[in-house]
């Protein structure tokens, strides 16, 4: 066993991909599904916010742009609990888990959308973090996981554009558009730079993670890249980033911040969001709703499976999904 | 010139279903499905905009002025895209019973003697071919599920039945245009779209309805009672910034 480990070791030391027939530790694998299934489970409760506002959005061409931007995240959350099931666990398991609070999501998504400027700024704020988040985990140690990423980081940077391009043209718009973006930008600042987790010295996960080559760069590295993406494009927008002690800083090269709310963050990590209970309710209600559908294709594929017909309309049901998981999910 | 409201009703019947269809994000049964519904939304958005698109040439408003400035009586779509379908079974029903006219009008529509309605027929034909083997195929999955899944589908589609015999009519603005063969004849399509019809339910095991209601209405701006809620919430946010630009 132990000269597995250290085989395993070596291997992630040479950074040679971890493919799931391959032997791993049993703490490689959980912190994986630990990791994969959350961020699978934020793709899909991160359709919420946004999604609430493609019946409301204020042209045919934003509404389709958004519509295809929300519609790319469920893909990303199929290509995640893809990535996570190969670790042998199924996508009913992780969604239980997230009902029963023992799987998270990020925590930005318990925050509303109260106005169509905050569509804009998720674009732009939230999908630029999540950007400086993934682009690493491209690199991830574990092949299934890297290659989700690499298909999921492609799509983002379209999210990030529509989400700039929103609150550029309310930037440039009305006094009433104006102030509809310094609002938003107001809520979603902090809220977007506790996205990237507690200060590295009080991260619980983080040094194994390290090691096994899951993690590369600190919560607080990445923080600060993209403190200094945003600070400039908010100058340009002509917005006032919500920080009083903001400044860049000469003799590192970055901006610095006051101090980030950590109660906040842990009231809104442990469940206590403003709509961390809206979410999941949601999440469960549409689950129930569907669950004589999935019943219903279980069925259907079990009767005809003998038949000629069944791969076939297994194969039309999952058309967008190219894995052709449709059965796996029920 | 009475080409134009002809041309808008057909924008008008994609966008408000190109929406019923969007309302399904983050509601679909299954996230694969959720994919799928938001594709399909995408292509009738992207339909209304080819229509409203032309519209605009031949002197009417543009796709924003079509969407967010008028009111449910002066929309005339069809009253069966506009139906509220949210249950899945009832959101199927309809799709489906749309799918299997939209291939065979498409078909029709790609041979128009007008060039632009012929580029979009041949356009729509590929996409309504697709959603109609999609649509088909949820109505053989779910009237040949479960009991519980054949019961919900056979309700939907007596639920929705009569709202059918609209796609047959041509409105009176639309009978010269079908004469000079730039319109599909509409009454013609009926019998294709009954034999596929019936072909698909019976794999379904569903039975084909009893012919005998119709509401009509939709061409003359008599809409259902849902119209007008669907309209204030799409349109709200554009008409509390008159004059804006997003
Ligand atoms: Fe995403
Ligand atoms: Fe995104």
């Amino acid at each position: 066993m132990a000269a597995a480990s250290d085989e395993f070791q070596a291997r992630i030391d040479r950074e040679e991909r971890i493919e799931p027939q391959d032997w791993m530790p049993e703490g490689y694998r959980r912190t994986l599904v630990r990791q994969i299934s959350q961020h699978a489970h934020s793709e899909v409760i991160g359709m919420q916010p946004e999604g609430g506002w493609i019946s409301r959005a204020p042209s045919l061409e934003r509404k389709v742009i958004l519509l295809a931007k929300v519609q790319d995240e469920g893909g990303h959350g199929l290509y995640l609990y893809g990535a996570a099931e190969t670790l042998g666990v199924s996508r009913d398991e992780l969604i239980d888990a997230m009902h029963t609070g023992k799987a998270k999501y990020s925590s930005i998504f318990n925050y509303p959308a109260l106005t169509w400027a905050d569509v804009g700024a998720i674009g732009w704020l939230v999908d630029s973090a999540a950007i400086v988040n993934q682009v690493p985990l491209q690199r991830c140690s574990y092949g299934p996981y890297a290659r989700a990423m690499m298909r999921i980081c492609k799509e983002e940077s379209f999210h990030q554009r529509q989400g700039y391009d929103i609150m550029l043209a309310l930037a440039r718009g009305s006094a009433a558009q104006r102030e509809m973006a310094q609002d938003a930008l107001n809520r979603w600042w902090w809220p977007t730079l506790m996205m990237f987790g507690p200060s590295d010295a009080d991260s619980i996960h983080s040094s194994q993670s390290f090691a096994w080559k899951i993690k590369r760069y600190g919560n607080d590295e990445l923080r600060q890249k993209f403190i200094d993406q945003a600070v400039p494009q908010a100058e340009v927008l002509g917005l006032k980033i919500p920080d009083d002690d903001l400044q860049w800083d000469a003799a590192t090269g970055h901006y610095r911040i006051g101090a980030i709310d950590w109660d906040e963050f842990q009231q809104v990590v442990s469940g206590n969001g403003p709509c961390s209970r809206q979410r999941l309710a949601h999440h469960r209600q549409v689950q129930e709703d569907g669950a004589w559908v999935r019943e219903a294709v279980a069925v259907h594929a079990a009767k005809h499976r003998a038949g000629s017909d069944g791969p076939k309309a297994a194969a039309r049901n999952s058309d967008t999904a190219q894995e052709g998981r449709a059965d796996a999910a029920v | 010139m009475s080409l134009l409201p002809a041309v808008v009703a057909l924008g008008d019947d994609a966008l408000v279903l190109g929406q019923r269809l969007s309302e399904w994000c983050g509601k679909a049964p299954l996230l694969e499905e959720e994919m799928a519904m938001a594709n399909t939304a995408l292509d009738f958005l992207g339909r209304a905009r080819l229509y409203y698109g032309y519209a605009n040439t031949l002197g009417g408003r543009d796709e924003d002025g079509y969407t967010f400035h008028r009111d449910a009586r002066e929309y005339t779509n069809l009253l069966l895209f506009e139906l509220p379908g949210a249950d899945f079974a009832a959101a199927t029903a309809r799709q489906f019973l749309v799918d299997a006219f939209d291939e065979l009008h498409s078909a029709e529509l790609a041979n128009s003697a007008d060039a632009t309605l012929a580029d979009i027929g041949a356009k729509v034909h590929k996409e309504a071919t697709y959603h109609r083997c999609h649509s088909a195929a949820w109505m053989v999955r779910l009237g040949d599920g479960t009991d519980e899944s054949r019961r919900r589908m056979q309700q939907a589609l007596e639920d929705v039945w009569g709202y059918r015999q609209e796609l047959f009519v041509n409105a009176p603005a639309e009978q010269p245009l079908v004469e000079q063969g730039i319109l599909p004849d509409r009454a013609e399509l009926r019998a294709a779209w009954q034999e596929a019809v019936a072909t698909t339910l019976a794999e379904a095991t569903l039975t084909v309805p009893a012919a005998s209601w119709a509401v009509k209405g939709g061409r003359q701006g008599i809409h259902t009672e849902h119209l007008g809620v669907m309209l204030a919430e799409l349109q709200h946010l554009s008409r509390s910034h008159p004059g804006a630009k997003w």
